[in-house]
């Protein structure tokens, strides 16, 4: 468990150099979502979630976390085999033939750390809720978090998932929004406006956080850890966390362009040049 | 006979899974009293999850609970636990392997006067092209009580398909049911008949009108239709050289063609298809809609005559 926040912005550095450097040799993927929630991802991972790098699907007394939007999976790649599920080195197989690394996450090649495959969106929140159930029917009080992508929410299961959580008062979840405003075609309002989903969420009776800058390791640490304070008292817990995408490489940042295409040599150099390399690239 | 419904067998079986397995539990999307889960739910409140109309969601949850080792078995129509959720269980139960026991009522044009919108008639295709998927489509009460005993030891997601109306209660209540394994019905050597859920019965009824007429046929009940069993099949087909398949269901797609695939493959033989052909259902009788659609008695008995003459 790390606490020191110099330790978790180097690791963050690394989880960045590690994220573009997947996306280019692989010539595809999606490295602005990614990159927007390399802070989220590192705090979970290495600071807040009580889990076992000895993974077993059961996850029977751990915190578990599920990725709703799967297509960000070069940050969980990356986090995953910088906290010890599996050896840095299999991150160059992103995306190619024979690998675990599958585009978008899956169980089927039996990736430690995955317990659920998601890619098709708006499945992810449903399953962590099953997840919360089961660990109630346990008597295991350990903690369910889930990702999902703002542009997610446009899906119709996300809200019946929504109200089925603040009906039952399922309050052993952390759920996520990282809200990056932007999506495939554009940004969100344009494509299809989320509104105000802090109204939204708080309707559908969740208790909802909201972090300004999600891209700022501090804020996002203390969001985590005052949420986890209003667990097990009756309402889901959902943090709005605003971030960047393609936060840490200028050139990608404050657009949605960077959505889903790879860097080429060029580009991937300049991006290398702004995140130092702090634990090793693989 | 005795008349009783194949969802009634359902809510029996997994009333009793309740009792003897703890880490079964059942969830329904508002249609409890359909699906006959009223019993399991009075019983085992703590175990038994309402999640109203939101079958995608009811899909998802059921895949999260297998993490941490319950066995979910999820109840709405076959329509709604299929077609409507495709994706979920495509995704969150097939891919990902989850030990999901998808239990459909309600399947087939039997389901009678709501007509077309809630008589699937694909969902044993769309269900047997996912990899890994179990296909079960049971032929009375009795069958069903202990196919659904049987799925919640099977490691691995499951669809069991059975439906509404009331029909003859006819296989032996002590028999266990074996996923994977066909069930000889009757003995023939001159045609042999694979038969599916509802359509069993009928064929049944057939096959004493064809006795009488000097015809014998093999009845086999293919309740697992996926799994095939291949061997009981071909061993079958040596004896008759002809084959007529019968479901409630659409030909393409259902358990005619895997049959068709099989018998091609191995050993090609002259093949007759009662089903569904290319066409929805409507409202009506279960009765009349078996007849106008051609999959009861009276359609079986022409398809063998049809392909008895194709043999050679």
């Amino acid at each position: 468990m790390v606490e020191n926040i110099d330790k978790l912005t180097n690791i963050c550095s690394q989880v960045r150099r590690d994220i573009v450097r997947m996306v280019h040799g692989a010539q595809s993927g999606h490295p602005g979502g990614s990159l927007g929630c390399v802070e989220y991802f590192v705090s979970l991972y290495f600071s807040i979630m009580k889990h076992d790098k000895n993974f077993k699907m059961d996850g029977l007394n751990e915190d578990l976390f599920f990725l709703s939007n799967g297509h960000i999976s070069p940050v969980l790649y990356s986090v995953l085999a910088r906290s010890g599920y599996f050896h840095v080195n299999e991150l160059k197989s992103f995306r190619q033939i024979n690998s675990r690394l599958q585009g978008h996450p899956t169980t089927h090649e039996k990736l430690p750390g995955i317990r659920i495959a998601s890619g098709s969106l708006g499945q992810g929140l449903s399953v962590a809720l099953g997840s919360a159930l089961s660990k109630k029917l346990n008597n295991d009080k350990n903690i369910i978090y889930c990702l999902c992508g703002d542009g997610e929410l446009q899906e119709g299961q996300i809200w019946e998932a929504l109200m089925y959580a603040g009906s039952k008062k399922v309050d052993n979840i952390i759920l996520t929004i990282d809200v990056n405003k932007q999506q495939i075609c554009g940004s969100t309002d344009d494509i299809l406006s989320l509104g105000n989903l802090k109204e939204k969420f708080c309707a559908f009776n969740w208790e909802v956080f909201e972090v300004n800058n999600g891209n700022n390791i501090t804020d996002v640490l203390s969001a985590l850890k005052r949420s986890k304070k209003s667990l097990h008292k009756g309402y889901p817990i959902c943090i709005l966390l605003n971030t960047e995408m393609g936060y840490g490489v200028d050139y990608m940042m404050g657009s949605h362009k960077w959505h889903g295409i790879a860097p080429n040599d060029e580009q991937l150099e300049i991006a290398l040049q702004q995140l130092s390399e702090t634990l090793g690239d693989y | 006979m005795e008349l009783k419904d194949t969802r009634s067998g359902f809510g029996a079986g997994l009333l009793e899974l309740g009792k003897t397995n703890p880490n079964v539990v059942g969830l329904c999307a508002d249609l409890t009293g359909s699906l006959k889960m009223d019993a399991f739910e009075k019983e085992f409140p703590n175990r038994f999850f309402q999640v109203g109309i939101a079958e995608a969601n009811m899909m998802g949850i059921a895949a999260g609970m297998t993490i941490g080792g319950k066995i979910p078995f999820t109840g709405t129509f076959a329509n709604f636990s299929t077609g409507r959720v495709y994706d979920q269980i495509r995704q969150s139960i097939a891919y990902s392997n989850k030990n999901v026991k998808i239990c459909a009522s309600h399947a087939g044009l039997t389901l009678g006067e709501d007509g077309a919108t809630h008589q699937i008639l694909e969902d044993i295709g769309l269900m047997k092209m996912l990899p890994g998927m179990t296909v079960i489509n049971t032929c009375d009460y009795n069958q069903t009580k202990n196919a659904t005993i049987a799925i919640a030891n099977h490691i691995g997601p499951v669809y069991l398909r059975f439906g509404r109306p009331k029909v003859p209660n006819f296989t032996d209540s002590e028999k266990s049911f074996e996923i994977g394994k066909a069930i000889p019905i009757t003995q023939g050597n001159d045609v042999s008949i694979f038969s599916t859920g509802h359509t069993v019965w009928e064929a049944l009824e057939a096959t004493n009108i064809l006795k009488e007429q000097g015809i014998e046929c093999e009845l086999i009940n293919i309740a697992t239709i996926k799994p095939l069993d291949q061997k009981t099949i071909l061993e079958s087909i040596k004896k008759t050289k002809c084959i007529v398949t019968t479901e409630e269901h659409q030909i393409l797609g259902g358990l005619g063609c895997s049959i068709a695939q099989l018998v091609a493959k191995n050993q090609p033989t002259p093949i007759e298809f009662v089903g569904v052909d290319d066409s929805f259902g409507e409202s009506g009788k279960p009765t009349e809609l078996m007849q106008k659609y051609k999959i009861d008695k009276i359609s079986i008995i022409n398809a063998v005559k049809r392909v008895l003459k194709k043999k050679i």
